[in-house]
């Protein structure tokens, strides 16, 4: 399986000469030995392309820059590579375009704007790191195989791993400052029965590459038993993730789809979060760049953006690389999972690349589907969302007495056109996805975020087991209470739109009462300050307090106490201040305040 | 080649003005010095040409098509094969023919002449001057398509812009560097807002200067006109004209009757001028762009002559990149200090919201101002519905320092309670008003005083001190216990009758 993956490299062949420009996409004469999705240099400004159709002798490549000047006859040349990601220390806290060419370095190097033709390293090949090896010379080491590691950060040990194409026994192998294509050690490859009789020496760098259309390989799939942790109140409690799950957030312009990413790249605990601008906003891209380096990792020292890889195609940078990104992240994202973390990718959003995909199969005049997507667009996000998953990493199995595990999860926003779910990309996506989070713009117009509406959205996966354990026994029982309690007040709100609040009896007032504290005292969370992270255990206290608020009600009405007297401001004001509760005294809180509510409604009784 | 004839003859005879093209001789590849002319048209329809024997043409560079008589027009290469070009002719095809007509290609892109000459200039929808002065000096020549801004050279917008109207900035407030649009239906005063916005905000930034003699409040406002009929131009120039602002403005005007295709060149060109202004000379842009729906249908028109697969509702694929490639280009970059703000009107064929222009515009601006046709019908000026309205930067240009400590709060219990009253209105409409508890009738007229007093300003000029004022004083009419969106402290300090 590994060998296919070898990224070979051919010499250059003449060049092919351009023969049509349209848009993104151009076609070239003459272009010998070029497969599909190598890379070209195209024009004079050698700007970079793919191959993706292959005619008689001609080749159509679309371009990642802006295809303005260039003309008929200007050279384009073969790399011999498939476009490729350059894997090493330096990508943490790296921002990047869609073909990942750092943007601080294309700004040193061309300024504000991003010119045409910018050619800049992928990765910094000038920074020194210390290494330090794993193994010895006369190891037998297998692809995939922790050859040593290099703190790239303080909290991340960055493990240089066998590449996946390779196996032999170390010849050397030292410790040491090196830079990223220094020679860190040698292996010695046996012949590999093609012919080749003797065995060559490979030198191995701190640096490798990766074909990013080509997913990496694993061991095998595990079972996802444990949650991707948010710190979103309705995520985690009703509609959690797992560690290596996949999830679409799907919401009209306005919704939040954005701020709740964003969200989710700060908090969640993964140990790398690889955030994908796709077609977005170019001042949303600085929001992150401005604020991750000053926001403390919650779990780490240090900021966010340590564990943090940005991939940054704003709308208005070349669509063909907006195509691009998408396999960027993901890679990457493959790349650190196979050193044994858990890694989660955002990509906002899955609709513009859905879009830059349309746009090249207009150019290239394939055949619409629906709504003008080319007929590979479910089979292209079906491939995407199944790079997501819980491993054991190649190579995982051995050395170690535990077995090497990663995962990369998966959460793409869609942004369907007027909000309308019925869309191509939010139906393809949810064929492959196991959690809907649903933004609802009528939750958003009321100000209620984050605006994932309870009825509309689900999730695929049993954590009960996870929660029972960690968390508290009563997990699922909440859980299944508090959904039954909004189910429940959905309806009775319709009946109310038709006939008023009077109309209902008491103990659906009741339901309408805890309802609003659901949804405002525990649903509803600012994605700012000091509730914008919540912990399961806190989340479950909180619910556990509102649930037994509600026991005491439905139980005080059924005795012919009226709400109105039932309900006691102070309590009600303190059960809508439990978000400020510090974590670590929640349970001590929540007992609290049950215990205060008895008390009221025992006095309750006995005035009776 | 076939096509070609005495080039040089020609090019004196007839480059003499005119802004978006190149001068005689002068381009920017190295492989050719001169321009080329083609008698080889095949093929023209709508605002297409297709030239047939071409060689050595750039994609997408700009192209004089010269009709029998002498009339020339300005085009551009839309795709091109390696000895077929298609051209699209901004100012139309009519008139032209296929034996005579000629087309000369420059060499080069599509340029606009920039300098500060061009403040209190009236340009065409092409940057050409039609206001009888003479042409602009240019201090530079830049590719009217821009380039992207990197992202990484961007500055977080986060100051306040006084727009004098409380609905935008009590509620919505507009920072410099954003790019927010006003969502309208026909009939409805978006141009009278937008000229309203405008013409308050550059006395402010003169009221500034002269108050404190600092020099870096330069504002000025660039002014693209997308097929706005004669009246609203006039109008528009009136009210710039009134304020004394004309002179910090530069207008591009393409008229309701003016080419279609034109369309295409008018808010790039504006933009142009907008990052000059802002990016070399330290500027704050506001750049008000009218209507951005004459702009789309302008790209729907050539999508079609193309023949290309349409999109929703026959707009094409790329209606988002393209709209994406000028809205993205307002903001602010580090280092500078200057910045390009957007106001873009955006008219919703039949109020409808999820109509593909205001959709997709939405899903790339940073908020949206919605108009609403019920507050204008009750006489209502400037008739913004909050509820859907949204500023996606104000949190970052509000507060303590910026406007006032209690700004976010009060415009959060503004929120809070204007929507708690207008559902009362929608329950009202159907149980009657005698269902309704003593609270819930405060509500009610909340609701109906702050769409009155609030909302409805008129013409005023209101300053932000004023419009949280005035939101404390509506405030004041509900319980205090009600007001769970601001803390104690502030009720304390800043509700009228201190409790």
């Amino acid at each position: 399986m590994t060998h296919s993956s070898t990224p070979t490299t051919n010499e250059p062949d003449q060049p092919g000469r351009i023969r049509g420009i349209a848009g993104a996409v151009i076609t070239v004469q003459g272009l010998i030995g070029a497969r599909l999705y190598d890379v070209v240099h195209v024009g004079h400004e050698r700007l970079i392309g793919e191959v993706i159709r292959l005619t008689g002798t001609r080749a159509t490549v679309q371009v990642y820059e802006d295809t303005t000047g260039l003309r008929a006859d200007d050279p384009v040349e073969a790399s011999g590579a498939a476009l490729q990601v350059e894997l090493g220390p330096g990508l943490l806290g790296g921002v990047f375009d869609g073909v990942q060419r750092p943007l601080p370095a294309i700004r040193r190097a061309h300024g504000d704007f991003i010119a045409r033709g910018a050619r800049v390293a992928q990765l910094d090949r000038q920074r020194v790191w210390p290494f330090r090896p794993l193994v010895q010379p006369g190891d037998r080491v297998q692809p995939g195989d922790v050859l040593g590691e290099v703190a790239e950060v303080p909290h991340l040990m960055h493990r240089i791993l066998v590449p996946l194409h390779l196996s032999g026994t170390i010849e050397t192998i030292s410790a040491g400052e090196f830079r990223l294509t220094d020679t860190i050690a040698t292996l010695r490859v046996a012949p590999d029965g093609d012919g080749e009789t003797a065995a060559r020496i490979v030198p191995l760098t701190l640096m490798q590459r990766w074909p990013v259309r080509q997913p990496r390989p694993y061991l095998r799939k595990l079972d996802m038993d444990e949650p991707l942790i948010t710190g979103q109140r309705v995520i985690d409690t009703l509609f959690p993730i797992a560690k290596g799950g996949s999830a679409i957030i799907p919401g009209g312009f306005g919704t939040g789809k954005t701020v709740t990413q964003q969200s989710l790249a700060k908090w969640s605990d993964a140990d790398v979060i690889v955030y994908v601008g796709c077609g977005e906003r170019g001042n949303e891209m600085t929001e992150v760049l401005q604020s991750f380096p000053q926001l403390e990792d919650p779990r780490h020292d240090g900021p966010l953006m340590n564990r943090t890889i940005l991939i940054a195609n704003t709308s208005n940078m070349p669509v063909a690389a907006r195509e691009a990104s998408i396999y960027t992240g993901i890679t990457i994202a493959e790349y650190y999972r196979d050193m044994g973390y858990d890694v989660a990718l955002m990509a906002d959003s899955t609709s513009r690349w859905g879009e830059a995909l349309r746009e090249v199969s207009g150019r290239l005049e394939e055949i619409p589907g629906e709504e003008g997507f080319p007929a590979y667009l479910p089979a292209r996000l079906a491939e995407f969302y199944e790079r997501s998953g819980h491993v054991c990493c190649l190579g995982g199995d051995r050395g170690t007495a535990e077995p090497r595990r990663g995962s990369v999860t998966l959460i793409g926003a869609v942004s369907p056109p007027g909000g309308d779910f019925s869309e191509p990309i939010t139906q393809h996506s949810l064929r492959t996805t196991g959690a809907f989070w649903a933004l609802d713009t009528d939750l958003a117009r009321r100000r209620h975020f984050p605006a994932i509406h309870w009825r509309n959205s689900y999730t695929l996966y049993d954590l009960t087991r996870w929660f029972r354990g960690q968390v508290h026994d009563d997990w699922e029982l909440n859980r299944r209470e508090a959904s039954g309690l909004l189910q429940r007040e959905g309806e009775l709100l319709e009946t109310v739109q038709l006939v008023g609040a009077d109309a209902l009896a008491e103990t659906e007032q009741v339901i309408l009462q805890v309802g609003r504290m659901l949804r405002e005292d525990f649903l509803q969370q600012s994605a700012f300050g000091a509730d914008a992270y919540c912990p399961p255990v806190k989340q479950f206290w909180m619910l556990k307090t509102i649930l037994h608020h509600f026991y005491l009600l439905d139980s005080a009405v059924r005795r012919g106490v009226h709400l109105d007297r039932a309900l006691d401001p102070a309590l009600l004001a303190d059960i809508a201040r439990m978000r400020e509760w510090p974590t670590e005294r929640a349970e001590e809180e929540a007992y609290a305040l049950m215990e205060r509510a008895d008390a009221a409604f025992l006095a309750l009784r006995s005035n009776d | 080649m076939g096509g070609e004839v005495n080039r040089s003859e020609f090019l004196d005879r007839h480059y003499t003005h005119g802004d978006l093209h190149m001068e005689p001789g002068t381009t920017n590849h190295p492989h050719r010095l001169l321009t080329k002319e083609y008698r080889t048209l095949s093929y023209a329809a709508g605002p297409l040409v297709v030239v047939q024997r071409t060689t050595d043409i750039s994609y997408g560079e700009i192209a004089w098509v010269m009709l029998p008589g002498g009339v020339r027009r300005l085009a551009q290469v839309l795709e091109m094969d390696s000895d077929r070009a298609v051209v699209q002719v901004f100012a139309g095809t009519r008139g032209l023919d296929l034996e005579r007509t000629r087309v000369v290609f420059t060499g080069d892109v599509a340029r606009l002449s920039v300098s500060l000459t061009m403040l209190g200039r009236v340009l065409d929808g092409a940057g050409n001057p039609i206001d009888g002065g003479p042409p602009v000096v240019p201090d530079a020549r830049p590719d009217i398509n821009g380039q992207p801004i990197n992202p990484y050279a961007r500055d977080h917008p986060s100051e306040f812009i006084q727009t004098g109207i409380s609905a935008i900035d009590g509620l919505n407030t507009l920072v410099r560097g954003q790019k927010l649009p006003i969502f309208s239906g026909f009939g409805l005063p978006a141009n009278d807002l937008a000229a309203q916005i405008a013409t308050q905000s550059a006395v402010l930034a003169a009221d500034v200067e002269r108050d404190t003699g600092r020099g870096e409040e330069r504002f000025v406002v660039v002014f693209a006109a997308i097929g706005i009929t004669h009246r609203e131009a006039t109008a528009f120039q009136r009210t710039f004209e009134a304020s004394g602002a004309l002179d910090r403005t530069v207008l591009f005007l393409n008229r309701a009757d003016d080419p279609t295709i034109e369309r295409m060149l008018t808010p790039r060109a504006a933009l142009t001028a907008a990052e000059y202004l802002a990016f070399e000379q330290d500027m704050h842009v506001l750049v008000i762009m009218t209507d951005m729906t004459n702009y789309a249908e302008a790209l729907r028109e050539v999508s079609t002559a193309r023949e290309e697969v349409p999109g929703r509702r026959g707009y094409p694929g790329y209606m988002y990149t393209d709209l994406a490639a000028l809205y993205e280009r307002a903001g602010r970059i580090q280092g500078k200090r200057g910045s390009i703000t957007q106001l873009m009107i955006v008219t919703m064929p039949d109020d409808d919201i999820t109509h593909p222009i205001p959709d997709l515009t939405g899903y790339i601006t940073e908020g949206q101002i919605v108009l609403s046709r019920d507050l204008h019908r009750r006489g209502i000026y400037p008739p913004i519905d909050v509820l859907p309205s949204l500023s996606r930067l104000m949190n970052a240009g509000i507060g303590e320092g910026k406007t006032r400590e209690d700004h976010r709060q009060v415009a959060d219990q503004l929120y809070a309670s204007y929507a708690q009253g207008r559902d009362l209105r929608r329950l009202v409409a159907i149980i009657g008003e005698g269902a309704l508890s003593a609270e819930d009738r405060l509500y009610l007229q909340f609701a109906e005083t702050f769409e009155r007093e609030f909302i409805g300003q008129g013409r005023r000029d209101r300053a932000i001190g004023d419009t949280l004022a005035l939101a404390w004083q509506l405030l004041a009419a509900l319980p205090v216990t009600s007001l769970k969106r601001i803390n104690r402290d502030l009720i304390a300090r800043y509700r009228p009758d201190g409790t």
